[in-house]
Protein backbone atom coordinates (compact mmCIF):
# COMPACT_ATOMS: atom_id res chain seq x y z
CA UNK A 1 0.00 0.00 0.00
CA UNK A 2 1.30 3.35 -0.69
CA UNK A 3 0.96 6.99 0.81
CA UNK A 4 -2.13 8.63 0.74
CA UNK A 5 -1.94 11.16 -1.86
CA UNK A 6 -1.76 14.49 -0.92
CA UNK A 7 -4.76 15.13 -3.33
CA UNK A 8 -7.24 12.90 -4.50
CA UNK A 9 -10.38 13.91 -7.37
CA UNK A 10 -12.76 10.51 -8.07
CA UNK A 11 -15.15 10.92 -10.43
CA UNK A 12 -16.21 14.81 -10.02
CA UNK A 13 -18.92 16.37 -12.00
CA UNK A 14 -19.78 20.14 -12.37
CA UNK A 15 -22.56 21.28 -14.62
CA UNK A 16 -23.42 24.94 -15.41
CA UNK A 17 -26.90 25.02 -16.14
CA UNK A 18 -27.21 22.66 -18.85
CA UNK A 19 -23.46 23.35 -19.79
CA UNK A 20 -21.52 20.11 -18.12
CA UNK A 21 -17.57 21.45 -17.55
CA UNK A 22 -16.24 18.75 -15.67
CA UNK A 23 -17.86 14.78 -16.15
CA UNK A 24 -15.83 12.29 -14.03
CA UNK A 25 -12.21 13.61 -13.20
CA UNK A 26 -10.21 11.59 -12.04
CA UNK A 27 -6.71 12.58 -10.15
CA UNK A 28 -3.73 12.07 -7.84
CA UNK A 29 -1.18 14.35 -6.55
CA UNK A 30 1.40 12.78 -4.26
CA UNK A 31 3.04 14.37 -1.66
CA UNK A 32 5.81 17.15 -2.90
CA UNK A 33 4.40 16.24 -6.67
CA UNK A 34 4.26 19.03 -8.86
CA UNK A 35 1.50 18.85 -11.40
CA UNK A 36 1.11 20.61 -14.74
CA UNK A 37 -2.35 20.39 -16.11
CA UNK A 38 -3.02 21.09 -19.53
CA UNK A 39 -5.98 21.48 -22.01
CA UNK A 40 -7.53 23.53 -24.45
CA UNK A 41 -9.11 26.94 -23.31
CA UNK A 42 -12.20 26.52 -21.74
CA UNK A 43 -12.12 22.88 -20.72
CA UNK A 44 -12.28 23.56 -16.97
CA UNK A 45 -9.25 23.90 -15.36
CA UNK A 46 -9.47 26.71 -13.79
CA UNK A 47 -13.38 25.41 -12.52
CA UNK A 48 -11.65 22.13 -11.11
CA UNK A 49 -9.14 23.58 -8.96
CA UNK A 50 -12.05 25.84 -7.75
CA UNK A 51 -13.76 22.68 -6.80
CA UNK A 52 -11.07 21.62 -4.99
CA UNK A 53 -11.40 24.90 -3.08
CA UNK A 54 -14.95 25.04 -2.31
CA UNK A 55 -15.56 28.01 -4.34
CA UNK A 56 -17.74 25.76 -6.36
CA UNK A 57 -19.86 23.13 -5.03
CA UNK A 58 -19.45 19.55 -7.52
CA UNK A 59 -22.41 17.94 -8.17
CA UNK A 60 -20.82 14.76 -7.35
CA UNK A 61 -17.69 12.81 -6.70
CA UNK A 62 -15.15 13.04 -4.00
CA UNK A 63 -12.21 15.50 -3.29
CA UNK A 64 -9.95 14.46 -0.78
CA UNK A 65 -7.23 16.00 0.86
CA UNK A 66 -4.72 13.91 3.15
CA UNK A 67 -7.15 11.08 2.50
CA UNK A 68 -9.94 13.48 3.77
CA UNK A 69 -13.14 14.48 1.95
CA UNK A 70 -13.64 17.74 1.63
CA UNK A 71 -17.02 18.97 0.17
CA UNK A 72 -19.20 20.16 2.27
CA UNK A 73 -16.87 21.20 4.80
CA UNK A 74 -17.96 24.35 6.50
CA UNK A 75 -17.56 26.90 8.94
CA UNK A 76 -14.52 26.88 10.98
CA UNK A 77 -13.76 23.21 9.28
CA UNK A 78 -13.73 24.95 5.94
CA UNK A 79 -11.10 27.54 7.43
CA UNK A 80 -8.56 25.33 8.51
CA UNK A 81 -8.82 22.83 5.44
CA UNK A 82 -8.00 26.22 3.41
CA UNK A 83 -5.35 27.21 5.73
CA UNK A 84 -3.41 24.22 3.59
CA UNK A 85 -3.99 26.24 0.36
CA UNK A 86 -2.31 29.16 -1.66
CA UNK A 87 -3.82 30.51 -4.75
CA UNK A 88 -3.14 32.67 -7.87
CA UNK A 89 -5.67 33.28 -9.63
CA UNK A 90 -5.44 33.59 -13.66
CA UNK A 91 -6.84 37.07 -12.74
CA UNK A 92 -4.47 37.59 -10.10
CA UNK A 93 -7.88 38.73 -8.38
CA UNK A 94 -5.53 41.62 -6.39
CA UNK A 95 -7.52 43.48 -3.44
CA UNK A 96 -8.08 47.31 -4.99
CA UNK A 97 -8.62 49.02 -1.89
CA UNK A 98 -5.47 47.62 -0.61
CA UNK A 99 -1.64 48.27 -1.27
CA UNK A 100 0.75 45.58 -2.92
CA UNK A 101 2.20 44.84 0.55
CA UNK A 102 -1.19 44.54 2.46
CA UNK A 103 -2.37 42.30 -0.31
CA UNK A 104 0.61 40.10 -0.01
CA UNK A 105 0.90 39.59 3.50
CA UNK A 106 -3.45 39.68 3.64
CA UNK A 107 -3.57 35.88 4.80
CA UNK A 108 -0.58 36.54 7.66
CA UNK A 109 -2.49 39.52 9.15
CA UNK A 110 -5.91 38.49 8.88
CA UNK A 111 -5.70 34.65 8.53
CA UNK A 112 -2.43 34.22 10.95
CA UNK A 113 -3.00 36.86 13.43
CA UNK A 114 0.84 38.84 12.65
CA UNK A 115 1.83 42.13 13.47
CA UNK A 116 1.86 44.78 10.78
CA UNK A 117 5.62 45.38 10.98
CA UNK A 118 6.25 41.75 10.91
CA UNK A 119 3.57 40.85 8.04
CA UNK A 120 5.23 43.33 6.19
CA UNK A 121 8.58 42.18 6.19
CA UNK A 122 7.37 38.78 4.84
CA UNK A 123 5.47 40.45 2.15
CA UNK A 124 8.49 42.24 0.89
CA UNK A 125 10.58 39.21 1.29
CA UNK A 126 8.20 37.34 -1.15
CA UNK A 127 7.91 40.17 -3.50
CA UNK A 128 11.51 40.39 -3.85
CA UNK A 129 11.43 36.30 -4.64
CA UNK A 130 9.02 37.33 -7.50
CA UNK A 131 11.29 39.84 -9.05
CA UNK A 132 9.56 43.28 -7.36
CA UNK A 133 11.17 45.54 -5.44
CA UNK A 134 9.87 47.49 -2.08
CA UNK A 135 9.19 50.58 -4.31
CA UNK A 136 6.23 48.48 -5.88
CA UNK A 137 5.01 47.20 -2.36
CA UNK A 138 3.30 50.72 -1.29
CA UNK A 139 1.47 51.17 -4.36
CA UNK A 140 -2.17 50.31 -5.15
CA UNK A 141 -2.71 47.35 -7.42
CA UNK A 142 -4.22 49.58 -10.32
CA UNK A 143 -1.18 51.43 -10.47
CA UNK A 144 0.48 47.80 -11.69
CA UNK A 145 0.83 45.86 -15.50
CA UNK A 146 -0.71 43.19 -16.09
CA UNK A 147 2.51 41.02 -15.53
CA UNK A 148 3.13 42.73 -12.13
CA UNK A 149 0.07 41.72 -11.18
CA UNK A 150 0.30 38.32 -11.77
CA UNK A 151 3.52 38.35 -9.83
CA UNK A 152 2.11 39.89 -6.66
CA UNK A 153 -0.61 37.36 -6.91
CA UNK A 154 2.00 34.94 -6.74
CA UNK A 155 3.93 36.67 -3.95
CA UNK A 156 0.39 36.51 -1.97
CA UNK A 157 -0.14 32.59 -3.23
CA UNK A 158 3.36 31.39 -1.68
CA UNK A 159 3.36 34.39 1.56
CA UNK A 160 2.04 31.88 4.10
CA UNK A 161 3.99 28.70 2.67
CA UNK A 162 0.89 26.43 2.45
CA UNK A 163 1.20 22.97 1.69
CA UNK A 164 -0.76 22.73 -1.37
CA UNK A 165 -0.51 25.83 -4.19
CA UNK A 166 -2.28 26.16 -7.31
CA UNK A 167 -1.10 28.76 -9.70
CA UNK A 168 -3.49 29.28 -12.32
CA UNK A 169 -1.44 29.97 -15.23
CA UNK A 170 1.43 31.72 -13.80
CA UNK A 171 3.56 33.17 -16.76
CA UNK A 172 0.88 33.83 -18.56
CA UNK A 173 1.67 37.79 -19.99
CA UNK A 174 4.98 37.57 -18.68
CA UNK A 175 8.13 38.30 -21.17
CA UNK A 176 9.98 35.16 -21.51
CA UNK A 177 12.78 35.95 -19.00
CA UNK A 178 10.39 36.67 -16.05
CA UNK A 179 8.41 33.57 -17.27
CA UNK A 180 11.77 31.46 -16.46
CA UNK A 181 12.01 33.25 -13.08
CA UNK A 182 8.54 32.39 -12.06
CA UNK A 183 9.37 28.97 -13.59
CA UNK A 184 12.18 28.51 -11.13
CA UNK A 185 10.44 30.22 -7.77
CA UNK A 186 7.13 26.85 -8.16
CA UNK A 187 10.66 24.69 -8.98
CA UNK A 188 11.98 26.41 -5.75
CA UNK A 189 8.83 26.22 -3.75
CA UNK A 190 8.51 22.54 -4.38
CA UNK A 191 12.17 21.54 -3.28
CA UNK A 192 12.60 23.65 -0.44
CA UNK A 193 9.47 24.40 1.04
CA UNK A 194 8.03 20.85 -0.05
CA UNK A 195 5.13 22.18 -1.46
CA UNK A 196 2.15 20.07 -3.74
CA UNK A 197 1.83 22.13 -6.47
CA UNK A 198 -0.90 21.78 -9.17
CA UNK A 199 -0.35 24.06 -11.93
CA UNK A 200 -2.45 25.39 -15.13
CA UNK A 201 -0.33 26.26 -18.08
CA UNK A 202 -0.83 26.28 -21.81
CA UNK A 203 2.73 27.42 -21.69
CA UNK A 204 5.02 23.46 -22.87
CA UNK A 205 8.13 25.21 -22.00
CA UNK A 206 7.54 26.15 -18.82
CA UNK A 207 5.46 23.19 -18.22
CA UNK A 208 8.61 20.77 -19.11
CA UNK A 209 10.88 22.70 -16.84
CA UNK A 210 7.93 22.69 -13.74
CA UNK A 211 6.43 19.10 -14.37
CA UNK A 212 7.33 15.70 -12.73
CA UNK A 213 3.98 14.93 -14.26
CA UNK A 214 1.32 15.88 -16.33
CA UNK A 215 -2.42 15.63 -17.01
CA UNK A 216 -4.34 16.47 -19.88
CA UNK A 217 -8.07 17.79 -19.34
CA UNK A 218 -10.69 17.62 -22.05
CA UNK A 219 -14.35 17.28 -22.49
CA UNK A 220 -14.41 17.28 -19.14
CA UNK A 221 -11.95 14.63 -18.15
CA UNK A 222 -8.38 13.61 -17.67
CA UNK A 223 -7.32 11.73 -20.93
CA UNK A 224 -4.06 11.35 -20.51
CA UNK A 225 -1.85 11.55 -16.64
CA UNK A 226 1.85 10.43 -17.17
CA UNK A 227 5.60 11.74 -16.43
CA UNK A 228 6.63 14.59 -17.69
CA UNK A 229 9.85 12.90 -19.49
CA UNK A 230 7.02 10.89 -21.25
CA UNK A 231 4.66 13.40 -23.08
CA UNK A 232 6.73 13.23 -25.90
CA UNK A 233 5.96 9.52 -26.41
CA UNK A 234 2.44 9.90 -24.96
CA UNK A 235 1.01 8.07 -27.92
CA UNK A 236 -2.52 10.05 -27.21
CA UNK A 237 -3.28 11.43 -29.78
CA UNK A 238 -5.07 14.72 -27.72
CA UNK A 239 -1.78 15.36 -25.95
CA UNK A 240 0.22 15.03 -29.17
CA UNK A 241 -2.01 17.72 -30.84
CA UNK A 242 -1.86 19.97 -28.21
CA UNK A 243 1.90 20.31 -27.55
CA UNK A 244 2.21 20.33 -31.40
CA UNK A 245 -0.17 23.38 -31.20
CA UNK A 246 -1.77 21.55 -34.63
CA UNK A 247 -5.08 22.95 -35.93
CA UNK A 248 -6.32 19.86 -37.03
CA UNK A 249 -6.34 16.50 -34.78
CA UNK A 250 -9.08 14.54 -32.58
CA UNK A 251 -9.38 18.43 -30.63
CA UNK A 252 -11.76 20.00 -33.07
CA UNK A 253 -11.94 23.70 -32.19
CA UNK A 254 -15.54 25.18 -31.69
CA UNK A 255 -15.23 28.02 -34.31
CA UNK B 1 -48.38 30.33 -24.08
CA UNK B 2 -50.69 29.96 -21.28
CA UNK B 3 -51.32 33.30 -19.70
CA UNK B 4 -51.70 31.60 -15.94
CA UNK B 5 -48.32 29.86 -16.57
CA UNK B 6 -47.13 33.03 -17.26
CA UNK B 7 -48.33 34.92 -13.90
CA UNK B 8 -47.28 31.85 -12.02
CA UNK B 9 -43.80 32.06 -13.02
CA UNK B 10 -43.59 35.75 -12.53
CA UNK B 11 -44.90 35.07 -9.31
CA UNK B 12 -42.53 32.19 -8.35
CA UNK B 13 -39.30 34.02 -9.25
CA UNK B 14 -40.82 36.72 -6.81
CA UNK B 15 -40.82 35.01 -4.12
CA UNK B 16 -37.69 33.24 -4.77
CA UNK B 17 -36.62 36.25 -5.26
CA UNK B 18 -37.62 37.58 -1.37
CA UNK B 19 -36.73 34.19 0.01
CA UNK B 20 -33.05 34.72 -0.99
CA UNK B 21 -32.85 38.28 -0.25
CA UNK B 22 -34.41 36.97 3.32
CA UNK B 23 -31.67 34.40 3.58
CA UNK B 24 -28.83 36.76 2.67
CA UNK B 25 -30.17 39.25 5.54
CA UNK B 26 -30.50 36.79 8.02
CA UNK B 27 -26.73 35.78 7.15
CA UNK B 28 -25.76 38.90 7.49
CA UNK B 29 -27.22 39.94 10.68
CA UNK B 30 -26.16 36.80 11.85
CA UNK B 31 -22.89 37.92 11.32
CA UNK B 32 -22.42 40.65 13.00
CA UNK B 33 -22.44 38.80 16.00
CA UNK B 34 -20.13 36.22 15.12
CA UNK B 35 -16.33 37.39 15.30
CA UNK B 36 -14.29 39.03 13.92
CA UNK B 37 -15.49 42.57 14.04
CA UNK B 38 -13.32 44.60 11.73
CA UNK B 39 -13.50 47.65 13.50
CA UNK B 40 -11.34 49.77 11.43
CA UNK B 41 -13.55 49.09 8.01
CA UNK B 42 -16.37 49.97 10.34
CA UNK B 43 -14.89 53.18 10.86
CA UNK B 44 -13.75 53.72 6.92
CA UNK B 45 -17.19 52.67 6.22
CA UNK B 46 -18.54 55.38 8.76
CA UNK B 47 -16.46 57.98 7.12
CA UNK B 48 -17.27 57.10 3.15
CA UNK B 49 -21.36 56.66 4.49
CA UNK B 50 -21.61 59.60 6.64
CA UNK B 51 -19.16 62.52 6.52
CA UNK B 52 -18.53 62.44 2.75
CA UNK B 53 -22.75 62.62 2.52
CA UNK B 54 -22.56 65.42 4.55
CA UNK B 55 -22.93 67.83 1.61
CA UNK B 56 -25.64 66.10 -0.21
CA UNK B 57 -27.58 65.22 2.79
CA UNK B 58 -27.19 69.20 4.31
CA UNK B 59 -28.13 70.45 0.87
CA UNK B 60 -30.98 68.35 0.37
CA UNK B 61 -32.28 69.67 4.17
CA UNK B 62 -31.35 73.11 3.49
CA UNK B 63 -33.36 73.58 0.81
CA UNK B 64 -35.97 71.63 1.59
CA UNK B 65 -36.56 73.57 5.11
CA UNK B 66 -36.50 76.62 2.56
CA UNK B 67 -38.97 75.73 0.57
CA UNK B 68 -41.41 74.44 2.80
CA UNK B 69 -41.53 77.59 4.79
CA UNK B 70 -42.64 79.03 1.86
CA UNK B 71 -45.23 76.51 1.04
CA UNK B 72 -46.26 76.41 4.52
CA UNK B 73 -46.60 79.95 4.53
CA UNK B 74 -48.80 80.19 1.59
CA UNK B 75 -51.38 77.65 2.63
CA UNK B 76 -51.61 78.95 7.06
CA UNK B 77 -51.98 82.56 5.75
CA UNK B 78 -55.18 81.70 3.85
CA UNK B 79 -56.94 81.20 7.50
CA UNK B 80 -54.55 83.72 9.37
CA UNK B 81 -52.36 81.14 11.36
CA UNK B 82 -48.76 82.41 9.69
CA UNK B 83 -47.20 81.28 14.05
CA UNK B 84 -47.99 77.92 12.77
CA UNK B 85 -45.32 77.98 10.14
CA UNK B 86 -42.02 77.19 12.01
CA UNK B 87 -44.01 74.32 14.26
CA UNK B 88 -44.91 72.78 11.24
CA UNK B 89 -41.64 73.11 9.25
CA UNK B 90 -39.59 71.42 12.13
CA UNK B 91 -42.42 68.40 12.43
CA UNK B 92 -42.54 67.85 9.14
CA UNK B 93 -38.89 67.92 8.49
CA UNK B 94 -37.96 65.94 11.82
CA UNK B 95 -40.76 63.41 11.51
CA UNK B 96 -40.55 62.66 7.79
CA UNK B 97 -38.88 64.89 5.25
CA UNK B 98 -35.25 64.91 6.98
CA UNK B 99 -35.52 60.73 7.30
CA UNK B 100 -36.98 60.21 3.51
CA UNK B 101 -34.97 62.63 1.49
CA UNK B 102 -31.81 62.00 3.14
CA UNK B 103 -32.71 58.38 2.63
CA UNK B 104 -33.56 58.96 -1.09
CA UNK B 105 -29.87 60.77 -1.39
CA UNK B 106 -27.60 58.35 0.72
CA UNK B 107 -29.23 55.42 -1.16
CA UNK B 108 -28.65 57.09 -4.71
CA UNK B 109 -24.77 57.81 -3.61
CA UNK B 110 -23.84 54.65 -0.93
CA UNK B 111 -26.42 51.98 -2.81
CA UNK B 112 -24.48 52.20 -5.74
CA UNK B 113 -21.12 52.65 -4.54
CA UNK B 114 -21.64 49.31 -2.35
CA UNK B 115 -23.37 47.66 -5.50
CA UNK B 116 -20.45 48.54 -7.57
CA UNK B 117 -17.51 47.99 -5.15
CA UNK B 118 -18.86 44.56 -4.47
CA UNK B 119 -20.03 43.46 -7.91
CA UNK B 120 -16.48 44.46 -9.38
CA UNK B 121 -14.79 42.43 -5.84
CA UNK B 122 -17.64 39.35 -6.86
CA UNK B 123 -16.57 39.54 -10.84
CA UNK B 124 -12.51 39.55 -10.70
CA UNK B 125 -13.18 37.02 -8.12
CA UNK B 126 -11.71 39.22 -5.17
CA UNK B 127 -14.52 37.69 -3.05
CA UNK B 128 -13.07 34.09 -3.83
CA UNK B 129 -9.80 35.05 -2.92
CA UNK B 130 -10.77 36.35 0.13
CA UNK B 131 -11.82 33.08 0.61
CA UNK B 132 -9.08 31.20 0.10
CA UNK B 133 -7.09 33.42 2.18
CA UNK B 134 -9.60 31.99 5.41
CA UNK B 135 -11.46 35.23 5.41
CA UNK B 136 -15.52 35.32 5.49
CA UNK B 137 -16.48 38.05 3.11
CA UNK B 138 -19.74 38.48 4.88
CA UNK B 139 -17.54 39.00 7.95
CA UNK B 140 -15.32 41.19 6.27
CA UNK B 141 -17.10 43.54 3.60
CA UNK B 142 -21.06 42.78 4.68
CA UNK B 143 -21.05 43.44 8.40
CA UNK B 144 -19.17 46.86 8.27
CA UNK B 145 -21.19 48.37 5.58
CA UNK B 146 -24.73 47.22 7.41
CA UNK B 147 -23.39 48.52 10.88
CA UNK B 148 -22.37 51.70 9.39
CA UNK B 149 -24.79 52.89 7.11
CA UNK B 150 -27.25 51.80 10.42
CA UNK B 151 -25.51 53.83 12.68
CA UNK B 152 -24.15 56.70 10.67
CA UNK B 153 -27.53 57.44 8.81
CA UNK B 154 -29.53 58.94 12.43
CA UNK B 155 -26.20 61.04 12.79
CA UNK B 156 -26.99 62.51 9.30
CA UNK B 157 -30.35 63.23 9.64
CA UNK B 158 -29.89 64.96 12.68
CA UNK B 159 -27.44 67.19 11.47
CA UNK B 160 -30.13 67.25 7.99
CA UNK B 161 -32.67 68.39 10.72
CA UNK B 162 -30.76 70.71 12.08
CA UNK B 163 -30.00 72.37 8.43
CA UNK B 164 -33.12 71.98 7.26
CA UNK B 165 -34.79 74.29 10.15
CA UNK B 166 -31.87 76.62 9.59
CA UNK B 167 -33.60 76.77 5.78
CA UNK B 168 -36.62 77.18 6.71
CA UNK B 169 -35.58 80.03 9.25
CA UNK B 170 -33.94 82.00 6.67
CA UNK B 171 -36.75 82.50 4.59
CA UNK B 172 -38.88 83.00 7.26
CA UNK B 173 -36.49 85.76 8.85
CA UNK B 174 -35.14 87.33 5.84
CA UNK B 175 -38.27 86.74 3.04
CA UNK B 176 -41.36 86.56 5.12
CA UNK B 177 -40.45 89.17 8.04
CA UNK B 178 -41.13 86.72 10.55
CA UNK B 179 -39.48 88.10 14.44
CA UNK B 180 -36.29 85.79 14.66
CA UNK B 181 -36.98 85.30 18.54
CA UNK B 182 -40.39 84.13 17.89
CA UNK B 183 -39.67 82.34 15.53
CA UNK B 184 -37.41 80.39 17.17
CA UNK B 185 -39.33 80.08 20.10
CA UNK B 186 -42.23 78.37 17.92
CA UNK B 187 -39.88 75.83 16.40
CA UNK B 188 -38.96 74.34 19.85
CA UNK B 189 -42.54 75.44 21.87
CA UNK B 190 -44.00 72.53 20.72
CA UNK B 191 -41.99 69.90 19.34
CA UNK B 192 -41.72 66.99 21.26
CA UNK B 193 -38.54 64.17 21.88
CA UNK B 194 -40.99 61.79 19.73
CA UNK B 195 -40.76 63.90 16.79
CA UNK B 196 -37.44 63.73 16.63
CA UNK B 197 -36.34 60.24 17.92
CA UNK B 198 -39.23 58.69 15.59
CA UNK B 199 -37.11 60.26 12.45
CA UNK B 200 -34.07 59.05 13.80
CA UNK B 201 -35.16 55.31 14.09
CA UNK B 202 -36.15 55.54 10.67
CA UNK B 203 -33.18 56.76 9.98
CA UNK B 204 -31.61 53.94 10.75
CA UNK B 205 -33.74 51.55 8.87
CA UNK B 206 -33.24 53.16 6.08
CA UNK B 207 -29.40 52.94 6.77
CA UNK B 208 -29.87 49.18 6.88
CA UNK B 209 -32.38 48.92 3.78
CA UNK B 210 -29.55 50.98 1.83
CA UNK B 211 -26.54 48.92 2.95
CA UNK B 212 -28.16 45.42 2.61
CA UNK B 213 -29.90 46.43 -0.90
CA UNK B 214 -26.34 47.30 -2.11
CA UNK B 215 -24.71 44.27 -0.73
CA UNK B 216 -26.79 42.18 -1.58
CA UNK B 217 -26.93 43.21 -5.58
CA UNK B 218 -23.07 44.07 -5.61
CA UNK B 219 -22.30 40.44 -3.92
CA UNK B 220 -24.71 38.24 -6.39
CA UNK B 221 -23.74 40.37 -9.39
CA UNK B 222 -22.64 37.88 -12.05
CA UNK B 223 -21.37 38.74 -15.96
CA UNK B 224 -18.71 41.09 -15.84
CA UNK B 225 -18.91 45.07 -16.31
CA UNK B 226 -22.76 45.02 -17.66
CA UNK B 227 -23.65 42.54 -14.65
CA UNK B 228 -22.27 45.37 -12.55
CA UNK B 229 -24.48 47.57 -13.96
CA UNK B 230 -27.39 45.85 -13.88
CA UNK B 231 -26.38 44.94 -9.81
CA UNK B 232 -25.90 48.73 -9.53
CA UNK B 233 -29.25 49.84 -11.14
CA UNK B 234 -30.90 47.01 -9.12
CA UNK B 235 -29.39 47.99 -6.11
CA UNK B 236 -30.24 51.41 -5.63
CA UNK B 237 -34.12 51.03 -7.29
CA UNK B 238 -35.06 48.50 -4.42
CA UNK B 239 -33.72 50.26 -2.13
CA UNK B 240 -35.57 53.70 -2.86
CA UNK B 241 -38.80 51.35 -2.73
CA UNK B 242 -37.90 49.78 0.35
CA UNK B 243 -37.08 52.94 1.70
CA UNK B 244 -40.87 54.58 1.14
CA UNK B 245 -42.04 51.41 2.03
CA UNK B 246 -40.25 50.84 5.52
CA UNK B 247 -41.20 54.58 6.30
CA UNK B 248 -45.31 53.99 5.85
CA UNK B 249 -44.52 50.79 8.12
CA UNK B 250 -42.48 52.87 10.41
CA UNK B 251 -45.21 55.58 10.42
CA UNK B 252 -47.50 53.35 11.02
CA UNK B 253 -46.05 52.20 14.36
CA UNK B 254 -45.64 55.00 15.80
CA UNK B 255 -48.76 56.21 14.74
CA UNK B 256 -50.59 53.39 16.51
CA UNK B 257 -48.06 54.03 19.64
N1 LIG C 1 -19.42 30.83 -12.87
C1 LIG C 1 -19.66 30.24 -14.06
N2 LIG C 1 -20.91 30.22 -14.56
C2 LIG C 1 -21.18 29.62 -15.73
N3 LIG C 1 -20.26 29.01 -16.50
C3 LIG C 1 -19.00 28.99 -16.06
C4 LIG C 1 -18.62 29.61 -14.82
N4 LIG C 1 -17.30 29.44 -14.63
C5 LIG C 1 -16.87 28.75 -15.71
N5 LIG C 1 -17.88 28.49 -16.57
C6 LIG C 1 -17.78 27.72 -17.82
O1 LIG C 1 -16.97 26.60 -17.58
C7 LIG C 1 -16.12 26.37 -18.66
C8 LIG C 1 -14.71 26.16 -18.16
O2 LIG C 1 -14.21 27.36 -17.62
P1 LIG C 1 -12.75 27.48 -17.04
O3 LIG C 1 -12.58 28.88 -16.57
O4 LIG C 1 -12.52 26.40 -16.06
O5 LIG C 1 -11.86 27.23 -18.32
P2 LIG C 1 -10.29 27.04 -18.37
O6 LIG C 1 -10.05 25.61 -18.72
O7 LIG C 1 -9.67 27.55 -17.13
O8 LIG C 1 -9.92 27.94 -19.63
P3 LIG C 1 -8.71 28.96 -19.81
O9 LIG C 1 -7.55 28.15 -20.17
O10 LIG C 1 -9.16 29.81 -20.94
O11 LIG C 1 -8.55 29.69 -18.52
C9 LIG C 1 -16.23 27.53 -19.60
O12 LIG C 1 -16.87 27.09 -20.77
C10 LIG C 1 -17.08 28.53 -18.89
O13 LIG C 1 -18.02 29.04 -19.79
MG1 LIG D 1 -8.70 29.20 -16.59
Amino acid sequence: MSETPKLQLSDVHKSFGRKVVLAGVDLTVARGESLVVIGGSGTGKSVMIKCVLGLLKPERGSIRVDGEETIGLSGGRRRDYLAKFGMLFQSAALFDSLKVWENVAFALIEGADMAREAAREVALEKLRRVGLGPEVAELDPAELSGGMRKRVGLARAIATEPEIIFFDEPTTGLDPIMGDVINRLIVECVRDLGATTLTITHDMASARTIAHKVAMLHQGRIVWHGPAAAIDQSGNPFVDQFIHGRAEGPIAMEL
Amino acid sequence: MNPLAIVGRFFLAFLAAIGKLACFAGDAVWHCLVPPLYLRLVGRQMLAIGFYSLPVVGLTALFTGAVLALQIYIGSSRFNAESAVATIVVIGLTRELGPVLGGLMVGGRVGAAMAAELGTMRVTEQIDALITLRTDPLNYLVVPRLIAATLTMPLLVLVADIVGVFGGYMVAIHRLDFNAASYLKNTFEYLETMDVVSGLVKAAVFGFIIALMGCYHGFNSSGGAQGVGRATTNAVVSSLILILVANYIVTELFFAG
